[in-house]
């Protein structure tokens, strides 16, 4: 752009990015800044907050109760990513080296529940795995029919709800397709003639995945990774519907502390800590690709 | 905001994708001599990973799918199949409540669409278009309601709304929803803004040149040359936009006022007590409206599906 209409320019500056980043600030940064603030205040009263600059709230955040419950959110997330990763990769190679008509079918069958409501598939769930749910009454006949010929004890329903396994059951549930989708895009963009090059010199269909493929599609892997880590770490409903009085996540703890502990302060050190969490996932894949980018 | 929307970047990306190596590989496999021999790269054709196919295929939809049977259920109890009915949607939308939530949900979802379109699409412009001091502080910005966790974004409103902008209670409608609007438009618009600027890339600037040599302003310009252009991403944009509120329960869940009911806060309310076919007649419609969106989407994004259809 050439000097004179400099002005008009700066003009053009404004108007697009004046109202995203005033929204942004007002209705985003500000709202977070609030809770920042708010973890360094202490309860006076039942409404005031006094941000004395204490870190009693991180303290307490840090006792074993709250810190096992951190732990255990980031066993059940990585335990989910895990899950997901191995039964996605699979999916995301079939998609990719799919026929382009079967290829776009695929993608929309992934992409379907992806945009299903969450609660929708939740409550879904709720009625497949309840005691009186589609499993238990299929097994239950099952045993009923076996029970016409041999003599076994009554059926006892098996509780699949509202344990550890129903919680990582739905946060597999939920976010498979949030890793397929990645994976399907990095797969995509791979060289096809360095696999055939790998196959043609003689090495097997999983020694080409582990050797060739996987590490070329690293960083589409690692996205993956994050993208489905991320919400699984701070699942809220799936824990607080699936889950048993044990099986709380760090979302249902700072749920509690906003809903009806009434704790603010310490439920703002909370979401700051899963904050950061975040952050830090979020650096160490930025670091780790560029690295990458670097070589 | 959780990843759903970074699919955003993904259903562009993937659209793009599509029409690279797949072409070449779907050539490849019409130029091998004998089709009934999986080749090397078959993966598709080969059972094992059939199988699996199935059985993920089976993992994700049979809840759904059962769900959506039992809606048409004859039984109160929503455990055996008792024979046809569609009571259970006549229930549904007699249900006052859950009408409501209902309607509460796609005005919310259609208001924070409009501002999340208009704010994405300006913050698109201004990060491809201008240089400015603190750019790579404003990107950031933008990327943390997709990356930052529900909950944490969930409390943020929570807090703001109740604290620092308390919202008048008793309000009419639209108006009582003001809050949750605000909130989508928050965690949506960064969504439009990416899809956006991956359409922008591909922007030919010399158009807006001609135009403008032509005589055009920068405001016709703008208004005849660049948004023709990213009609595409627009519509992308919008309807990912809408989904995203029309989904959201967390963010709804923390920032609704007690007298304002949307339809996942409802349906998370009747979930609670117990599963009843109604649950499932309601869900079914959102479904439904759910899958008729992406498949809007999907033609959208993808021209070449459109042209071939």
């Amino acid at each position: 752009m050439s000097g004179e209409n400099w002005r008009q320019e700066r003009k053009t500056l404004l108007a697009t990015l004046g109202p995203p980043l005033f929204w942004l600030t007002l209705f985003f940064l500000v709202p977070l800044a609030v809770v920042w603030a708010y973890s360094f205040g202490r309860n006076v009263g039942l409404t005031e907050i006094e941000i004395s600059g204490t870190f009693a709230n991180y303290a307490q955040a840090i006792q074993p109760l709250y810190l096992g419950i951190f732990f255990k959110s980031i066993v059940m997330a990585a335990a989910c990513t895990v899950i997901c990763l191995v039964a996605g990769f699979p999916v995301a190679l079939a998609i990719t080296f799919a026929p382009d008509k079967v290829k776009a079918w695929l993608l929309l069958a992934v992409m379907l529940p992806f945009w299903t409501n969450l609660l929708i598939r939740t409550y879904a769930l709720i009625a497949v795995l309840r005691d009186e749910g589609y499993i238990n009454l299929t097994l239950g006949w099952i045993w009923k029919q076996v029970g016409l010929v041999l003599n076994v004890p009554p059926f006892v329903p098996l509780e699949m709800l509202h344990n550890n396994p129903a919680v990582l059951f739905g946060l597999v549930y939920v976010h498979l397709p949030f890793m397929v989708l990645p994976l399907y895009a990095a797969l995509d963009r791979l060289d096809r003639s360095l696999i055939e090059a790998s196959l043609d010199l003689g090495a097997g269909h999983f020694r080409t995945m582990m050797q060739v493929v996987v590490p070329l599609a690293l960083p589409g892997i690692l996205s993956g990774v994050l993208i489905t880590f991320i919400p699984a770490l701070g699942a809220y409903l799936t824990p607080d519907l699936l889950g048993g009085p044990d099986s709380q996540m760090i979302a249902n703890v700072i749920e509690r502390q906003f809903k009806r502990a009434n704790d603010w302060p310490f439920g703002a050190a909370l979401s700051f800590l899963l904050l950061y969490l975040t952050f830090v996932m979020v650096a160490v894949q930025a670091l780790i690709q560029r690295r990458r980018g670097a070589r | 905001m959780s990843a759903p929307g970074d699919d955003g970047v993904l259903a562009a990306e993937i659209a793009d994708a599509q029409f690279g190596p797949a072409e070449v590989s779907a050539a490849v496999a019409t130029a091998r001599p004998r089709r009934n021999t999986p080749g090397p790269l078959d993966y598709l054709r080969r059972w094992p990973l059939q199988l699996w196919l199935v059985i993920v295929g089976l993992f994700l939809y049979l809840p759904l799918i059962t769900l959506m049977a039992f809606s048409f259920n004859d039984s109160k109890r929503n455990i055996v199949w008792r024979g046809f009915t569609t009571d259970w949607y006549v229930k549904a939308l007699t249900d006052s409540s859950l009408l409501e939530a209902f309607g509460n949900s796609l005005s919310i979802a259609a208001l924070s669409t409009i501002a999340s379109v208009i704010l994405g699409a300006l913050a698109a412009v201004a990060l491809w278009r201008f240089d400015f001091r603190g750019k790579t502080a404003f990107e950031g910005a933008m990327a943390m309601p997709i990356v930052i966790p529900e909950i944490c974004m969930g409390v943020a409103m929570l807090v703001f709304f109740a604290r620092i902008m308390p919202w008048p209670q008793d309000l009419v409608w639209p108006f009582n929803l003001g809050p949750i609007v605000i909130a989508h438009i928050s965690f949506s618009f960064p969504f439009v803004a990416v899809v956006v600027r991956a359409r922008l890339a591909s922007f030919d600037r010399s158009q807006e040149e001609a135009a403008r040599d032509l005589g055009a302003t920068d405001a016709q310009a703008f208004r005849d040359v660049l948004i023709p252009h990213l009609k595409p991403s627009l519509i992308a944009g919008a309807l990912l936009a809408f989904t995203l509120s029309l989904d959201d329960f967390v963010i709804t869940f923390f920032t609704a006022g007690p007298d304002t009911i949307t339809f996942p806060v409802k349906v998370y309310s009747m979930v609670r007590f117990s599963v009843t076919p109604e649950v499932n007649a309601a869900s079914t419609l959102l479904i439904v409206l759910t899958v008729l969106l992406t498949v809007v989407a999907l033609r959208f994004q993808n021209p070449k599906e459109v042209a071939g259809a």
